[in-house]
């Protein structure tokens, strides 16, 4: 018994570490966003100086917009196609292959997807249709990891759906459809969102897929990702601090719709 | 049928416009030579596969290789015990818990590997950190080599390990645990002879998803080793964005497709054999 506590207690200790390792770097440049001096070196006090400095960065707030546009439109999207990719998985159709092909999109480098895009963007839009890539094209691209997400996370409902309340519907003579939008979409409609606030959190954040597909317009990453390479200035920490905490409320709201379920 | 069709049709038919054939076009594109301004001329021709094993691009596939096999290990040497002691709380604190690990992984990978400009830098926070301490009399050089770039990946990807590892600790039943050590088994001989068999499933998992995004990164060795063509992933990019060797990047990208097929094959064979085995013992 004593050994199996002191076991315990190198694995909480390792445990907390790895949780310091996560977050420490996270809490760092929280932390330098709010400082005056906006550098490492010293405390100099607290400040919002450098938000006000972001607010002022036009090119930034466009590129924001642009990535507002885009998370919107692939979300919309994506949580139509996972939706019906998820019921059509789960009832439509048994098939291992399938449910391992989902995945794909997902563990697939991105590197590649996004190499595999442009290939195919610049042969058929920019080739044959003469059309500029842009943000249309972006959205194109994010809807097709984004899917896979929704599919993935509204399944795990659906698999929670007790189906004698559609079965009634069905025998009381709703039909097919009516049914779907009655009874259907209102049970898994956690699951749904749940899954739509996951896909605008990965578009919200992807970068190097639009980087490759973008055109010349630029994306909120894509400019960031710019401003990080001229090198480490204070606005980029509070970009980074509100980038951060914005996708964190939005997964822990996503998480909290899925433990519904549980 | 019409139901399948309406229901699978959208997505499937998505994937297959913007995945599949964009995939199948840069294996074509890699036995084509090259265009003037990117793109590609019609010719067949296998050079582009010549040159990847060039000593010079070797080199550069052989340190991916390298890096991202280090950055599993670390990963599966810190995240194995994390995924253990998540699993065996009480059950009620499991979930929570495991949402604060994998919490960071759904922030932006960029904005989490520019922390560590910020923390490794020679300015940054653990060279004054050590300086105050008198540790070290000069700055050490952390960022912009291999060791910022392997803990880059490490901690992008970490999450990815836990997970599955979790969940393959968490569906172990306590009683094979308690039976061995029933049987006079100490601690360490229970983990070795009954846990971690029985997750190694979970192990080869969790290694797959960190192995395979860290061979392909751009981001974590574009921003942590100095912005040279170092890994394969900012190989690719060059060979698209800069070099315009379209041919060649292609080529490139089918090497990483095709590794990670090779391990997704792998870890097919291995769940297979697990459950032949199962069934049979």
């Amino acid at each position: 018994m004593a050994r199996a506590g002191w076991g315990r207690r190198l694995l909480r200790v390792e445990f907390a570490l790895a949780v310091a390792f996560l977050y420490l770097p996270i809490a760092v440049v929280v932390g330098l966003s709010f400082n005056e001096s906006g550098q490492p070196t010293a405390w100099t006090g607290f400040s919002l100086d450098w938000y006000g400095s972001v607010l002022g960065n036009e090119d930034l707030l466009e590129a924001f917009r642009n990535t507002l546009v885009v998370g919107v439109v692939t979300t919309i999207l994506a949580t139509v196609l996972g939706t019906l990719l998820a019921i059509g998985l789960e009832r439509a159709i048994h098939s291992p292959i399938l449910d391992s092909l989902v995945y794909v999109p997902m563990i697939i480098p991105d590197i590649v997807l996004a190499i595999a895009l442009l290939s195919f963007y610049n042969l058929v839009f920019a080739g044959l249709l003469n059309l500029q890539m842009g943000l249309w094209t972006v959205i194109l691209s994010h809807v097709v990891f984004d899917v896979a997400f929704v599919a993935i996370v509204v399944r795990t409902r659906l698999r929670h759906f007790d189906r004698s309340i559609e079965e009634a519907s069905l025998d009381l003579g709703a039909g097919e459809v009516r049914t779907f939008f009655n009874i259907t979409l209102p049970v898994i409609a956690p699951g749904v969102i749940a899954g739509g606030l996951l896909a605008f959190t990965l578009s919200f954040d992807e970068f190097i897929i639009a980087f490759f597909t973008k055109g010349t317009v630029e994306t909120f990453p894509t400019k960031v990702y710019s401003m990080i390479r001229f090198g480490v200035t204070p606005e980029v920490n509070a970009i980074a601090t509100f980038v951060l905490m914005f996708s964190i409320t939005l997964v822990l709201v996503s998480q909290r719709l899925r433990e519904a379920d549980a | 049928m019409r139901r399948r069709l309406l229901l699978l049709g959208p997505a499937l038919g998505w994937w297959a416009v913007f995945l599949v054939i964009p995939v199948s076009l840069v294996i074509a594109y890699s036995v084509f030579e090259r265009g003037t301004y990117g793109g590609v001329v019609p010719t067949l021709t296998l050079d582009n596969f010549a040159r990847a094993v060039d000593p010079l691009y070797l080199r550069v596939l052989l340190f991916s290789l390298r890096v991202a096999v280090l950055a599993t290990v670390i990963a599966l040497l810190i995240g194995y015990p994390a995924a253990y002691f998540i699993a065996t709380l009480p059950r009620r604190w499991r979930t929570p818990v495991l949402v604060l690990v994998i919490l960071p992984f759904w922030t932006s990978l960029l904005i989490r590997t520019y922390a560590w400009i910020v923390l490794l830098n020679r300015e940054g926070l653990i060279n004054r950190g050590l300086e105050a301490l008198g540790l070290v009399g000069e700055p050490l050089p952390l960022l912009y080599n291999e060791f910022a770039i392997v803990l880059g990946l490490v901690y992008g990807y970490l999450p990815l390990m836990i997970l599955p590892i979790y969940s393959s600790i968490e569906r172990l039943h306590p009683e094979l645990r308690e039976a061995s050590s029933d049987l006079g088994a100490t601690p360490l001989r229970t983990f070795v002879r009954v846990t971690l068999p029985l997750t190694l499933p979970g192990i080869a998992a969790g290694c797959i998803f960190v192995f395979v995004p860290s061979l392909g990164s751009f981001i974590v060795p574009d921003l942590l080793g100095g912005g040279l063509a170092i890994m394969v992933g900012n190989l690719i990019q060059a060979q698209f964005l800069k070099a315009r060797d379209w041919p060649f990047g292609a080529v490139l990208a089918l090497i990483l497709i095709a590794l990670m097929g090779l391990l997704l094959f792998l870890q097919a064979w291995l769940l297979e054999r697990d459950r032949r085995q199962a069934i049979d013992g």
